[in-house]
C-alpha cells in the first residue's frame, strides 16, 4: 500500500459535504410528505442513493482511490443492487 | 503437542514462546489456523452427537428417547452449530490459515491482528450461543433458519442465539476482507493470478461472498432482535409488514452461504485429485474462473428455497431458472476433476479416497439439488427428509468428506508426523459406507412423503428409519477412528518431511513443520502450480 499518496480533503469541502448531507436529509423528509404514489419509494432511494454517494466518495476519499478500490467498491454496490432488485420479481409481481 | 520431539526448529517452537497465551494472541497464521481448526472440529464433535441422538429418537416411531419439544431444540441446536460453528468457519478460517499465505508465498496475511480479531470474534459467538442453550427459557427451537413468525413469537432463548450468530458474522466478513487483501497484495514475485493454486482461487471467490452477503445476515438478525424485543411489526403482515421478506433477506445469505462451505472444499479437490493423479490439473483455468460463476450466479438463486412461501410466480420462473444456471460451472468443475484422473497414475491414498467419495456424494448432491431447483418437482418433496438427505449430501458427502481429505493432507505438514494408512483406509470405508446409508434412506423416506422436523411418523417410515439410524452408527464409528489414527499418528507416528505427496505448490517447497516467517528467503515463482515436470517431481 502506499501511504505518500494520502489524500487529506480540506475542513471546508467536508462542512459544504456534511451540509449538502443535512439539506438532503431535509429533502427526504420534505419527499415523504408528497403524494408521489409508487414513485415515493424510487425517490426516496434515489436521494439515499445521493447521500451515499457523497460519503463514499469524501468521507471514505473514494474519490482519491485508485481504480481497482474504485472497482471492487462498484463490484459491492451492483451486487447490493441486484439483490434488492431481485426480490421486486417476487413483490412487483405477487 | 510437545515441541522438543520436533526434529527442528518450526513455528511450534521458533518464537521461543509457550503456554496457551502464546496462542491465543498469536498473530502467526498457521497459529490461528490450528486454532481456528481445533474450535471447529471441537463443535463438530457436539453437533455430530446431537445428530446421533436425533436418529436414535426416530429410529422406531413414536416417543423413542426424546418429547418433541426436545426433538425442536436438538435439531436447531444441530443446524446452527454444524452451519455457522463448523462448516462456514471451518475452511476459511482452519485450512485457509494455514495454507493460502504460504500458497501465494506470503509470511503471513494482510492483516495479522485482524485475522486473530476474527478467532477472537468467532469464540465470542460460539459462547453466546452456547449460552443460549442453557439460559433463558430454554434452547431455541425454530430451526437453524429462524423464521418468522415463529422466531418473533416463541418464548425460548432466541434472542440471544441470533445475536451469537449475528457476532460470528462479523469473524466471517472480516477473514473474508483479510483474505482479499492478501491475495491481492502479497503474491510472491511470480505468483500471477493463473499460477495461484486452485485453493487459494476457491477462497478467493469465496472471501467475496462472505464480503458480500454476510452483512445481510446481520442485518436480518438483528431485525429478528428487534421485533422481538421492539414488536416493530416488520415481518408481521397484521401490521403492514411482511413475512416473506425475512425469508427473501434470510436466503439472500444463507443461500450464498452454501458456496461459503462448498467452494474451498472444491478448492481441496482441485488440490489433492492433481497430486494423487501425477497429471496436471485439466483446464486449469477454467477450474478457476468457475469458482468466481458458482459464487455470482449461486448468489442470485436465493427464490428456489421459497417455492410454497406464497412468492410470485415470476419471482418461482426467475429462480428456477437462474438455479439450473449454477449447475454449469458446477458441472465444469466436477468434469475437469475426472478429466485429470483420465490415464493419470492414480495413488489410492487416504486423502484421495476422500477426494474421489467427494466427487460422487457431491455429484449426487448436486444433481438431488435440481429436483428441488425445479418449481414442480420441488412442491412434492419441499419439506421433506428429501431435503435432509440432499443438504448432506452436498456438505457433509461434499464438503465434510473434502475436509476429512484436507486434514489427512496438510495437517501431517504442520506436525511433522504422518497417521497410519491401514487405519485410514478402514476409516474411510465404514464412513463412505456409514455415509451413504444414513442420508439415501433419508432421501428415499422424503419422496415416500415424510416431513422433516417431525419427531414421530407414519409405521410405514419404519424401516428406512432404523436403516438410516445404523447408517448413522456405523458412520460415527468410522469417524471416532479417523479421529484417533489421525491424530494419534500427529502425535507419534513416523515422521512426516520433504514432499511425499509430490505436490508443486509452494506450501511443499518450505521446511516440515514450517517455520514462522514461512520462507528462508522471499520465494520467486518460475512455474504453475500442477507443473510437476518443472519441480522435479516423478
Amino acid at each position: 500500500m502506499n501511504d505518500t499518496n494520502h489524500h487529506i480533503i480540506s475542513y471546508t469541502k467536508l462542512t459544504s459535504v456534511w451540509l449538502t448531507l443535512l439539506a438532503l436529509t431535509g429533502l427526504t423528509i420534505w419527499v415523504s410528505g408528497l403524494d408521489l404514489g409508487v414513485n415515493r419509494v424510487w425517490g426516496a432511494l434515489a436521494i439515499a442513493s445521493l447521500k451515499s454517494g457523497l460519503v463514499i466518495a469524501f468521507f471514505m476519499h473514494m474519490k482519491y482511490e485508485d481504480k481497482l478500490l474504485r472497482w471492487l467498491l462498484f463490484v459491492a454496490l451492483l451486487t447490493l443492487a441486484i439483490f434488492i432488485g431481485f426480490t421486486f420479481f417476487d413483490v412487483l409481481y405477487r | 503437542m510437545n515441541p522438543q520431539k520436533l526434529p527442528q526448529s518450526s513455528f511450534w517452537n521458533d518464537t521461543g514462546k509457550t503456554g496457551i497465551t502464546s496462542w491465543i494472541f498469536s498473530t502467526d497464521h498457521k497459529r490461528i489456523g490450528l486454532l481456528y481448526f481445533y474450535s471447529v472440529l471441537g463443535f463438530f464433535l457436539i453437533a455430530v452427537c446431537l445428530g446421533l441422538l436425533l436418529r436414535i429418537e426416530l429410529m422406531a416411531p413414536g416417543r423413542t428417547i426424546m418429547g418433541p419439544q426436545t426433538y425442536n431444540a436438538l435439531f436447531t441446536v444441530h443446524g446452527v452449530i454444524m452451519v455457522f460453528l463448523f462448516i462456514i468457519p471451518g475452511f476459511p478460517g482452519a485450512f485457509g490459515n494455514l495454507i493460502m499465505p504460504i500458497q501465494i508465498g506470503a509470511r503471513d496475511v494482510a492483516f495479522p491482528r485482524l485475522n486473530l480479531f476474527s478467532w477472537w470474534l468467532y469464540m465470542l459467538g460460539a459462547v453466546i450461543i452456547i449460552t443460549a442453550l442453557f439460559t433463558g427459557s430454554g434452547p431455541p427451537d425454530t430451526g437453524w433458519t429462524f423464521y418468522v413468525p415463529f422466531s418473533t413469537r416463541t418464548g425460548t432463548n432466541v434472542s440471544l442465539a441470533v445475536f451469537g450468530v449475528f457476532i460470528i458474522g462479523f469473524s466471517s466478513i472480516l477473514t473474508g476482507l483479510n483474505f482479499v487483501t492478501t491475495i491481492h497484495r502479497l503474491r510472491a514475485e511470480g505468483m500471477t493470478w493463473t499460477r495461484l493454486p486452485l485453493f487459494v482461487w476457491s477462497l478467493y471467490a469465496t472471501a467475496w461472498v462472505q464480503i458480500l452477503a454476510t452483512p445481510i445476515l446481520g442485518i436480518t438478525l438483528a431485525l429478528v432482535i428487534a421485533e422481538r424485543m421492539l414488536g416493530t411489526g416488520l415481518f408481521d403482515a397484521a401490521r403492514g409488514g411482511d413475512p416473506i421478506m425475512y425469508q427473501h433477506l434470510f436466503w439472500i445469505y444463507s443461500h450464498p452461504a452454501v458456496y461459503i462451505m462448498i467452494l474451498p472444499a472444491m478448492g481441496v479437490i482441485s488440490e489433492i485429485i492433481p497430486v494423487f493423479s501425477r497429471k496436471p490439473v485439466f483446464g486449469y483455468k477454467m477450474i478457476a474462473f468457475s469458482s468466481v460463476a458458482i459464487a455470482a450466479a449461486g448468489s442470485l438463486v436465493w427464490g428456489h428455497h421459497m417455492f410454497t412461501s406464497g412468492m410470485s410466480d415470476t419471482a418461482v420462473l426467475v429462480f428456477s431458472f437462474l438455479t439450473f444456471v449454477v449447475a454449469i460451472p458446477s458441472a465444469i468443475k466436477v468434469f475437469n476433476w475426472v478429466s485429470t484422473l483420465y490415464k493419470g497414475s492414480i495413488s489410492l491414498e487416504a486423502p484421495m479416497l476422500f477426494a474421489l467419495s467427494f466427487l460422487l456424494l457431491f455429484s449426487i448432491g448436486g444433481l438431488t439439488g435440481l429436483i428441488l431447483g425445479a418449481a414442480a418437482t420441488d412442491i412434492h418433496v419441499h419439506d421433506t427428509q428429501f431435503v435432509v438427505g440432499h443438504f448432506h449430501y452436498v456438505i457433509f458427502g461434499g464438503s465434510g468428506f473434502a475436509f476429512f481429505g484436507a486434514m489427512h493432507y496438510w495437517l501431517p505438514k504442520f506436525y511433522g508426523r504422518r497417521y497410519k494408512e491401514k487405519p485410514a483406509l478402514i476409516a474411510w470405508s465404514m464412513m463412505f459406507v456409514g455415509f451413504n446409508i444414513t442420508y439415501f434412506c433419508m432421501m428415499v423416506l422424503g419422496m415416500k412423503g415424510m416431513p422433516r422436523r417431525y419427531y414421530d411418523y407414519l409405521p410405514e417410515f419404519a424401516p428406512l428409519n432404523l436403516a438410516s439410524t445404523l447408517g448413522s452408527w456405523l458412520l460415527a464409528l468410522g469417524l471416532i477412528l479417523l479421529l484417533v489414527n489421525l491424530f494419534r499418528g500427529l502425535l507419534r507416528g513416523e515422521p512426516f518431511s520433504g514432499n511425499p505427496w509430490g505436490g508443486a505448490t509452494l506450501e511443499w517447497s518450505v521446511a516440515t513443520p514450517p517455520p514462522t516467517e514461512n520462507f528462508e528467503e522471499e520465494p520467486v515463482v518460475t512455474h504453475g502450480p500442477y507443473d510437476f515436470k518443472s519441480t522435479g517431481i516423478p
